[in-house]
């Protein structure tokens, strides 16, 4: 217990950081996955072959790339960017890939008749997604959605190898001061990431039931 | 419901407005691929001699980046095999009969599922030798992406397996076969077919994951590109640093984008087969509420 006390502070900072950069890399992830989302069903084909290239090419490029060209590359484009900020664009720029398929895959679960109804009474194509086909979507995408954003939280360990000190990092860094607490360190990060990832599951089914509609 | 319902065909002036859209898209993409290798340019990464570090073999680069290349896709095909069968034994340990093998087994896949690949992978790197055992980077990153793969694709082919008609499972026993039977003979062989599209899809992520040997310095593409800039950097700075991290990069992704067309055509393939038709509802029911089937890393 002793060691926990003593490393309290250590491991709330790097709690923080993991929490900060899950919320902001899934907010960016959220709001940028459903605006690709509706370019793919857009009218006007060159937004849509866009959405598709963004989609395709992150799915494709593993995280570690994504954080490496952020990170690295931006700067060569005189875009000099901080290791926090950088994680937060690479993880958000590379979930949103995986949110736009979820959010697609909602659209594309919303009986014809709604989209038919919707264009039936007048409603423009911004109009009828907006008002009536994304609301539902969003409901019936919810488990998937939660799936992506969890897999997303596990994903910003990836940081770890940025110089970003979340919880991850601090295996390598209390492994070597700490031999006597070995398990102890490894049980402390796995706690502070089920923390997370735990209620947010649970807050996830609560959510799904609340708004699911029964057809 | 087909996205083309939610808009007319478009008719004479919305068709006027598309254009002048499209063009105005199109420009505004141009100015950002133009401005991005317009500072490029400007910092002097353009430069073909720069570039030509890469194909000429007296630096030794390609023959690193190639070795590291093949680096890469040992830890994925071992990774792969080694994950599958790991995963065959999960799932069938989980619809044991047996609670003794149940319970242990739901506990091993749901505690993967739910930590982080990386800090299974530093458990392995930096724990393990403290207790005395000496791991080496390969056998860190190979181990961690099998161990948190394995309960990934356990939870895949439990759906494939549950999956399959019960009237299989009855008559197999009907004809008096042994449990182990059943499930061998009959209902795994079955299961793993109609999974192989979403298998095939996690084992995409499988490679994908295997960058993630560039924090634990095994030496994979990236790992080796970053090798190789510090080895540079002495002698020409800066120079090298841009091309050969774009080079490694492109190899990921080029690998990928390979892996993946492979899984479309075998999702393809599959739907065509009526027998096997099933695979997508069957997919949605392998989530449970931690981890996403397909964590994507």
């Amino acid at each position: 217990m002793q060691f926990f006390v003593d490393n309290l502070d250590l491991f709330w900072d790097a709690f923080l950081t993991t929490l900060s950069l899950s919320l902001l890399a899934g907010l960016l992830a959220l709001v940028l996955g459903t605006l690709l989302a509706a370019l793919r069903v857009s009218p006007i084909t060159p937004l849509r072959a866009l959405s598709t290239f963004y989609v395709e090419t992150f799915r494709n490029t593993p995280l570690t790339v994504v954080f490496f060209f952020v990170i690295f590359g931006l700067p060569q484009i005189d875009f000099v960017i901080d290791f926090f900020p950088g994680s937060v664009l690479a993880v958000g720029l590379y979930t949103a890939a995986f949110v736009c398929e979820a959010v697609r895959s909602g659209i594309n679960a919303v009986p014809a008749g709604q989209a038919e109804a919707s264009r039936a009474i007048g409603l423009t194509f911004s109009q009828s997604l907006r008002e009536v086909v994304l609301p539902q979507a969003f409901r019936t995408v919810v488990p998937p959605l939660g799936n992506v954003l969890i897999a997303m939280v596990k994903n910003t360990s990836i940081a770890a190898g940025f110089s970003v000190s979340e919880l991850s990092s601090l295996l390598p860094r209390l492994v070597n001061a700490n031999a006597g607490e070995l398990m102890l360190v490894l049980l402390g990060v796995v706690v502070c990431y089920m923390v997370i990832t735990l209620p947010a599951a649970f807050v996830l089914s609560r959510v799904e039931r609340r708004v699911a509609i029964l057809r | 419901m087909s996205s083309t319902l939610l808009f007319d065909l478009p008719g004479p002036k919305a068709r006027a407005r598309i254009r002048i859209a499209t063009i105005v898209g199109g420009l505004v993409v141009l100015a950002v691929i133009g401005f991005v290798l317009w500072r490029l340019g400007g910092n002097g990464q353009l430069d073909p001699q720069r570039w030509a570090v890469l194909t000429d073999t007296r630096t030794g680069v390609p023959q690193a980046l190639g070795e590291a290349l093949v680096r890469t896709l040992r830890v994925a095909a071992v990774g792969m095999v080694l994950a599958t069968l790991f995963g065959l034994l999960l799932a069938v340990g989980r619809l044991s009969d047996h609670r003794w093998v149940r319970i242990p087994t739901v506990t091993v896949i749901e505690f993967f599922r739910a930590i982080p690949l990386l800090v299974v992978i530093f458990a392995l790197y930096f724990v393990l030798p403290k207790f005395g055992i000496q791991i080496s980077a390969f056998a860190a990153l190979t181990g961690g992406l099998v161990l948190y793969n394995a309960a990934v694709l356990a939870e895949i082919f439990r759906a494939g397996i549950l999956s399959v008609d019960r009237g299989q499972r009855e008559a197999a026993f009907g004809l008096g076969m042994r449990k182990s039977q059943v499930m061998s003979l009959v209902l795994l062989p079955q299961a793993v077919r109609r999974m192989l599209p979403v298998l095939v899809a996690q084992l995409v992520v499988l490679l994908k994951d295997s960058s993630l040997g560039f924090i634990i310095s095994y030496f994979e593409l990236l790992r080796q590109a970053r090798s190789l800039v510090e080895f540079f950097t002495p002698r020409f700075g800066n120079e090298y640093t841009f091309q050969l991290y774009v080079a490694a990069g492109l190899i990921y992704i080029v690998l990928n984008v390979l892996l993946s067309q492979l899984a479309k055509y075998v999702e393809r393939r599959t739907r065509r087969d009526k027998k096997t038709a099933a695979t997508a509802e069957v997919a949605g029911s392998a989530e449970a509420p931690v981890g996403a089937p397909t964590g994507p890393a």
